[in-house]
């Protein structure tokens, strides 16, 4: 069994492509929250929050007018996914509780799937280690883009918006492994599709859920 | 402005609360296979559906716009293998050259 420091170590060479990409995101999250949150709140954001997924989700809803209680809606839906991932890393946590939070709290997309043994279980120390750059990272993106954010122009003609769904094509590609992640993926995105025009932003993206728990029926 | 720090005050914990449900709630029991097997598939569900809603959604609405492109170009990428950086810059820069020349 290697150490701690080793596996740590480990994560974080794993997790620094991860840090520059999500550095890129979080700048153009910068650059678009700088008019409708202040140079200060995004920044304090990205450092209380830490999660591209419910700060994208919440700022859209703020840039199209929506008030506090939905823009919160719609980043703890973005977000409810962290409770089953929370879930499902569980059992591999040993130790006393702030022990069990210090691991559970730099949990994200990428270092859940980059932890993950494939047998159910997760290696707790590579996770926090594949977390540090991304977190150094969306900090450092948040803090450049709201600074150089007032003289881009318009964030849209650079293409910013683009970032976010191709950093989640990243991290997608490196999960479907197999027919029923396969068939979970594809679930996922019909009822996103069809239930956009119909529900709340955020709603669709909790929804997709249903094709986990339909997919988990397949044989594997 | 209020409502800005509300909804981050708000983000913060309920993200936190979130993560750490599991963990403290259920530290060192293994979950039923059946959920097991749910769990292991929600991240490809939900990331699938945030591509989509990131690439198609315009508020309430499904939209064909630049960042088609721009995500085709992403799915290329990485199929390709190329580094995560070359997939996310190449795909806002094919959106941004896309919205320049229509």
């Amino acid at each position: 069994m290697e150490g701690t420091r080793e596996r740590r170590r480990a994560g974080i060479r794993r997790g620094l492509p991860f840090g520059i990409a999500v550095f890129a995101i979080s700048v153009s999250f910068g650059v678009l929250a700088r008019p409708v949150m202040g140079p200060v709140a995004p920044i304090v954001m990205s450092i209380l929050v830490f999660s591209g997924a419910a700060q994208f989700g919440a700022l859209a809803v703020l840039i199209a007018g929506g008030g506090a209680g939905a823009a919160i809606a719609a980043g703890v839906l973005l977000n409810a996914r962290y409770l089953a991932m929370g879930l499902a890393l569980a059992p591999s946590l040993r130790g006393r509780a702030p022990s069990r939070a210090a691991f559970a709290l730099p949990l994200v997309d990428a270092s859940w799937a980059a932890a993950s043994r494939g047998d159910g279980t997760f290696d707790p120390w590579y996770l926090v280690g594949v977390s540090i750059p991304q977190y150094v990272g969306w900090v450092l993106g948040t803090a450049i883009g709201v600074l150089i954010g007032p003289r881009l122009g318009d964030p849209n003609a650079l293409g910013l918006d683009a970032l976010f769904p191709a950093f989640f094509i990243v991290l997608l590609f490196e999960e479907v492994r197999g027919r029923r992640r396969l068939a979970a993926a594809a679930g996922g995105a019909g009822i996103a599709l069809v239930l956009t025009p119909l529900v709340p932003a955020g709603l669709p993206i909790l929804a997709a859920a249903a094709a986990a728990v339909a997919a988990s029926k397949m044989r594997s | 402005m209020t409502s800005v720090w509300l909804v981050i005050a708000a983000l913060a914990l309920a993200t936190a609360a979130l993560k750490l449900a599991g963990p403290l709630a259920l530290g060192g029991t293994p979950l039923r296979p059946g959920a097991l097997s749910v769990v292991e598939l929600l991240a490809s569900a939900l990331l699938a559906a945030l591509i989509v809603v990131e690439t198609f959604g315009k508020g309430r609405s499904l939209v064909l716009d630049a960042r088609v492109l721009g995500a085709a170009f992403a799915g290329v990428a990485v199929w390709r293998r190329a580094p995560m950086i070359v997939v996310v810059l190449g795909a806002a820069a094919v959106t941004a050259l896309a919205r320049l020349l229509s």
